[in-house]
């Protein structure tokens, strides 16, 4: 063993790379349950490559076969119910644990520096990711997956001048078509997955540069080195120790996992939607469109902003630029420390106003915007108002300012020193 | 496209205005449906049912004949006694009478474009439809039928409102007639569903006030309303079985899995807290 590893190490930086990725890593010791969510993703990821290739292998990307092979997957290819299920379970829970990722982030400071890089390239996945569950929704090729679609592509429409042939160029046809479908099958089986784990790699690398901050936002790298083992005082090598505590992370993941997939797998219409088990019929439009739950805070904002001069391209803008802004992260945040442990009292209120604007908009993207009734005709400015769209135009307010009054609250917090030691 | 989005913007406002009307303004209280997944006689009854009453215009064309020995059918069983279809072959030069095979998926012999000339719409494929409705809707919308002289089959359903189906399994269920009770106001309409039994529809009416709408029975079927009920209750089993025939197997192994992990878990926390002792 020890010869054939010298062998390789002559010709490949296998022991290297090992020890530089993981193997040597040296880690803060005080990780917490937040800190799960890293691993997990990419225990997701791999479920998700490893469950897609044998989705692949029958499924049939064809407008007249494409519904009926996801039923065969169901039915006649053994153990196919299992393989979609993990699938379909595993593309929501991609995004939840990777909500859950953000979240760490914005609540020990993760994305500041020396780690602005490791961020913008966690946001890059994160684009990628929605990238990647568009293009697969429609695979199924039910009613869902194909007004969905219809909807999306469609907002690339509102785009002045340019925007009625830029859709037709991205459908490939007038409509969502096999065409359409056939070139979002690639989309998501080969192109988005191969940039996916590009960027991916690119995250873990720039983070083991620099080291993982954790929930104090303490530099352990500039702490004084322990004489006996030479590494930082709280610092502790991820492999044996962050090893077993994420295979315990993982074991825990996949009970929950395993509990939609096996007992919950449609998740009430979450997971999966009811009338995507209707095929797709492009001369019959569902009463409700409404995305996947991941997308919904976004779909919310999109309904919210209302079009003038004419046309509908600013509520597009307006959702586009909520993903964009968490680029800038790194450098609207200008407090003297990055964990919320040792922030004032303004960067917690605006981190749980953002986080509750966020859900509330999720939520609102799911149902129709008739849900709350309106404002009684009588009231001024508001009169007869859907009273969701008013509360979505309030939130989408609310998570903008979150990003773009950050210089300012950031700058006059009242914030608590930080120790030298992780407590 | 730029007006087709502007369209779609609107319908999808103006759809969600229709669906509030429905589920807010209208509302309809469904009876539970009374089915079990483990009750093999149910199911297959409910087999029964389906290949006599409703595989004739309904396809189920992702569903394999021989899949029903999943619910304690065995293959002569199927092939002799829910099988009717099948083609003349048209290689013989008799056109010998070929029975479909127990292999095959449930088809039926009409034609797509045929059942839309004839009826206006083509019959849905029945395979999933349980998951696209639910149980109960479909329990309830078999016993929702009533008698309308006014739509084209004679029949209409309180469920489904000028649904073009008729109602296929009348003689067993009898005849319904559709009462309709005025109420001034929401709270009496409300109250007077409430003390009513099974399946009621409280609607908006002319005039700001409110009906409430149920079915008595005009003409007795030859079963009595109990057994149609069960009747009905096996049909909507066996329709929530076709809809994903894996089901039982896939929450029998989800226990299993389940166990597994948990002994997993206690190795893996066990390793964790060796492992960790050194750290704190």
């Amino acid at each position: 063993m020890e010869k054939i590893l010298n062998w390789i190490d002559a010709r490949f930086p296998l022991t290297a790379l090992w020890e530089s990725q993981w193997g040597k890593y040296v880690a803060p010791k005080n990780f917490n349950f937040w800190y799960y969510f890293g691993s997990l993703a990419a225990f997701v990821l791999v479920i998700q490559i490893v469950t897609g290739i044998f989705l692949t292998m029958n499924y049939k990307p064809d407008a007249a076969k494409a519904f009926e092979s996801v039923e065969y997957i169901m039915r006649d290819v053994s153990w196919g119910w299992l393989i979609r299920y993990m699938h379909s379970t595993g593309a929501s829970m991609f995004f939840v644990v990777v909500y859950l990722h953000m979240f760490r982030g914005l609540m020990y400071g993760s994305y500041r520096k020396p780690r602005e890089l490791t961020w913008i390239f966690g946001c890059l996945i994160y684009l990628c990711l929605m990238g990647e569950a568009f293009f697969g929704y429609l695979l199924p090729w039910g009613q869902m997956s194909y007004w969905g679609a219809q909807v999306i592509v469609n907002l690339f429409s509102a785009i002045p001048v340019i925007g009625e042939d830029l859709s037709i160029w991205i459908r490939g046809d007038y409509t969502i078509s096999d065409i359409t479908l056939n070139r979002f099958f690639a989309f998501h089986v080969i192109a988005m997955p191969l940039v996916l784990i590009g960027i991916v790699m690119a995250h873990l690398m720039a983070l083991h540069e620099t080291g993982s901050n954790n929930p104090d936002g303490i530099e352990i790298k500039q702490q004084p080195k322990d004489p006996a083992t030479g590494l930082p005082l709280d610092g502790i090598y991820s492999h044996p120790y962050y090893t077993v505590k994420d295979l315990v992370g993982v074991i825990v993941f996949l009970a929950v996992f395993s509990i939609i997939v096996f007992f919950v797998p449609d998740m009430g219409g979450y997971f999966l939607e009811a009338n995507n088990f209707i095929p797709a019929d492009s001369l019959k439009t569902p009463e409700h469109i409404a995305p996947v739950w991941y997308f919904t805070p976004f779909y919310a904002m999109l309904r919210a902003v209302p079009s003038f001069l004419g046309t509908q391209v600013w509520g597009v803008i307006v959702m586009g630029i909520a993903v964009v802004i968490l680029f800038f992260l790194p450098w609207l945040d200008r407090s003297p420390v990055k964990s919320i442990r040792y922030r004032g009292g303004l960067y917690k209120g605006w981190l749980a106003a953002f986080v509750v604007a966020f859900l509330i908009l999720g939520y609102l993207g799911v149902v129709p915007v008739t849900v709350w009734g309106q404002f009684p005709e009588s009231w001024p400015v508001l009169g007869a108002a859907d009273r969701a769209t008013v509360v979505s135009r309030v939130l989408t307010i609310v998570y903008f300012l979150f990003f773009l009054l950050m210089p300012w609250y950031t700058a006059i917090d009242r914030t608590k020193p930080v120790p030298e030691r992780v407590t | 496209m730029k007006r087709a989005f502007a369209a779609l913007c609107g319908a999808l406002v103006l759809g969600g205005a229709g669906a509030a009307f429905a589920s807010g303004g209208a509302d309809l209280r469904l009876e539970p449906a009374l089915v079990n997944r483990l009750d093999d006689a149910s199911l297959q009854r409910g087999a029964r049912t389906f290949v006599n009453y409703c595989l004739n215009c309904h396809s189920a064309k992702y569903m394999r004949y021989n899949r029903l020995t999943d619910i304690g059918i065995d293959l002569p069983m199927i092939q002799d006694n829910l099988i009717f279809t099948g083609r003349f072959d048209s290689k013989s030069p008799n056109f010998d009478w070929l029975p479909t095979k127990v292999g095959d998926t449930m088809n039926i012999a009409m034609q797509p474009a045929d059942a839309k000339e004839w009826m206006k719409v083509t019959p849905p494929d029945l395979t999933v439809e349980a998951r696209v409705r639910g149980a109960d809707w479909l329990y309830n919308y078999f016993l929702g039928f009533y008698k309308d002289d006014a739509s084209g089959s004679g029949w209409n359903n309180l469920v489904f409102q000028n649904v073009v189906m008729p109602h296929v399994l009348w003689q067993s269920g009898g005849v319904n007639r559709l009462v309709s009770t005025e109420y001034e106001d929401h709270e009496k309409a409300q109250a007077a569903a409430i003390a009513m039994h099974g399946l009621v529809l409280l609607a908006p009416g002319k005039d700001d006030r409110y009906v409430v709408e149920s079915l008595v029975q005009e003409t007795p079927g030859t079963l009595s309303p109990a057994e149609y009920k069960q009747m009905v209750s096996d049909l909507v089993n066996f329709l929530d079985y076709m809809a994903e025939p894996a089901r039982n197997a896939r929450i029998r192994l989800g226990l299993m899995v389940l166990l597994y992990l948990g002994v997993l878990f206690v190795f893996a926390y066990w390793l964790k807290h060796e492992y960790w002792k050194d750290i704190h």
